[in-house]
């Protein structure tokens, strides 16, 4: 255990500094100027002059690279050139918008998907079963701002239930959740398609071992069998799948803030490329890629907890 | 012979329709797309303007039309570079093993922590937003995945009777990729490019529609949808016919592959 718990932590180590390599490649290596992209074509020499002194594009690439890096590590990521306050401060600031809209996203998600997962499954070859396949199946190819922009028709324009965008703050606690309800909901649906095809697939297999029918033969109920003994089995698959959709699910902060107008992350990233603010891009696009990569190193964790079995082999 | 599966009929007949109109639109719209007539915004649909005209009183179907070749060119050349530079890499790693092997799938693995929206975003930023930018995020994201798909079908072949023979009549390892590995993968690959071209036209559209694919006046559904939801209270219906061609074009080219992969693999038609 202590040495599959050694081998994980350390390819999770080599591929956050990878990550970083590349973010800072990219950002920093490839042609172009950084001043000159941020000030503009018409900026006088005088001033691209002092904002590469500022942005420390003077100094060796490795030395620029290791000095970002360290920052990072405490928590500084320089100063944003549009807001004109640290980075960090402006992450601060946002990322509670981020995270209760990725939270609330991830267990509506697994609720719809687990719901209907199993419902298809135990009405395998029925209409239920072709109906929420069908369903899933346009959720798949459903793009999450479509689908936020038909919410909005629906509800805000039409039924004027929520509102179409925008957030006011958590001074109103109730107006807070209001508009939050649709964010949540178009990031979770489209989030539930994949998820539950694979519940669904992953707990038709179990229902037809040894010890579903056992269950069933001792006269346990179908609800019973269905929660306490089909599903925990049926997890494995589910969780690599959760693990893989969680990269969707960050990338989906940053398209649904966008699209409802949310002072998060994803709204900060955007807003950030238009002010041509490079050292809060950077700030943002590796924390959304740690969140990523961490995300796939807590599956390969939660694998060896759900099944003991998989240890050995490991 | 044997039924078609019925998830390949239904992609088939809709990818025909949709590739079918972005080539007619190479040829004939029904209007210039790009045409302003502003005295004609919001037009009704009518027998001049199908589906009416947006804020601009451009007409709307040609501008579908056009948006469709677009997206369609993008899913092309995107899924093209990446997966002709992934299958290359994971037939490199299949073909020599070991140290070579493990950096690449190593890489691959990199590849994953980065969506392709991050990667855009990155470009964006560097570069501006521009419809290259899009194409190449997309095609970097398909780099691995058509890597992993390469090596995990190129090592079962290299394990082959066949291959041996080729090996112990002394064909080098470049030869046997091209005449053996290559042909005998080509069907998970292709199986596999049409499930990412569904995905590319996804990622296009998604690109666009925050502003870091087409810039105006390049029509695309993603930047039609942007345009339309500033008009949501106005003109409601500028906001759904674009959904309605990204949903038929991704469903099309999702069903066309399971479709294909439940052919060309029986083991996984399974349960489905």
């Amino acid at each position: 255990m202590s040495y599959f718990l050694l081998r994980r932590t350390i390819g999770f180590l080599a591929t956050l500094v990878a990550v970083s390599v590349v973010v800072f490649a990219v950002m920093n290596v490839l042609p172009g100027d950084p001043a000159l992209t941020i000030l503009g074509l018409d900026a006088t020499d005088d001033a691209l002059a002092a904002l590469r002194d500022d942005l420390g594009l003077n100094d060796p690439l490795l030395a620029r690279y290791f000095g970002w890096v360290a920052g990072a590590l405490v928590g500084d990521f320089g100063t944003s050139h549009s807001f004109r306050v640290p980075v960090a401060e402006l992450i601060a600031e946002r990322l509670p918008m981020t995270l209760s809209l990725a939270v609330a996203g991830m267990i509506l998600t697994l609720i719809i998907a687990l719901t209907v997962g199993i419902y298809a499954a135990s009405h395998h070859g029925k209409p239920g079963d072709w109906i929420t396949m069908f369903l899933s199946q346009l959720g798949i190819a459903i793009p999450a701002f479509w689908l936020s922009i038909l919410l909005v028709l629906l509800f805000a324009v039409n039924l004027r239930w929520l509102p179409p965008g925008g957030f006011a703050g958590w001074s109103d606690p109730v107006a807070a959740m209001r508009s939050l309800v649709l964010p949540t909901v178009a990031l979770a649906l489209v989030q539930s398609a994949v998820l539950a095809r694979v519940t669904r697939s992953s707990a038709l297999e179990v229902m037809r071992q040894d010890f579903t029918r056992t269950a069933r033969a001792s006269g346990f109920s179908q609800r019973r069998i269905l929660w306490r003994h089909v599903l925990p089995n049926a997890l494995v698959p589910i969780v690599t799948i959760v693990g893989m959709q969680f990269a969707a699910l960050v990338t989906g902060t940053i398209v649904i803030e966008n699209v409802f107008y949310l002072p998060g992350l994803g709204r900060l990233i955007f807003q950030s490329i238009a002010n041509r603010d490079l050292p809060t891009v950077q700030a943002l696009v590796m924390l959304f890629a740690v969140i990523v990569v961490t995300a796939n190193f807590v599956v390969d964790l939660l694998y060896v907890l759900i099944d003991p079995r998989l240890k050995a082999r490991t | 012979m044997k039924q078609l599966p019925a998830n390949f009929i239904i992609g088939a007949v809709l990818v025909a329709f949709v590739v079918g109109v972005a080539a007619l639109s190479l040829i004939w719209t029904p209007h210039d797309p790009t045409d302003l007539n502003i005295r004609a915004k919001f037009g009704a649909p009518s027998h001049v303007n199908w589906l009416g005209t947006d804020q601009l009183g451009r007409d709307l179907v040609s501008q579908l039309m056009a948006a469709a070749r677009n997206s369609m060119t993008v899913a092309l050349v995107a899924v093209l570079l990446g997966g002709s530079i992934g299958v290359a890499l994971g037939l490199l790693a299949s073909a020599i093993g070991g140290w070579v092997e493990d950096i690449v799938m190593r890489l691959a693995d990199l590849g994953f922590a980065f969506p392709a929206l991050l990667f855009a975003i990155m470009l964006a930023a560097v570069f501006g937003p521009s419809l290259t930018n899009a194409v190449l995020a997309i095609a970097f994201i398909n780099i691995p995945i058509f890597a992993r798909v390469a090596r995990a079908s190129g090592n079962q072949i290299w394990t082959r009777e066949y291959v041996l023979a080729a090996r112990a009549a002394g064909m080098n390892k470049f030869t046997i990729t091209l005449d053996h590995i290559l042909p005998n993968i080509a069907a998970a690959v292709i199986v596999q490019a049409t499930i990412e071209f569904a995905v590319a036209i996804l990622a296009e559209a998604a690109l666009s529609y925050l502003g870091l694919g087409a810039q105006p006046p390049a029509s695309s559904w993603g930047r039609m949808l942007s345009e339309a939801q500033t008009l949501m209270y106005l003109a409601p219906e500028l906001a759904i016919y674009p959904g309605l061609c990204i949903v038929t074009a991704v469903l099309g080219f999702g069903l066309l592959g399971d479709g294909l992969r439940d052919m060309t693999d029986p083991r996984l038609a399974r349960a489905r």
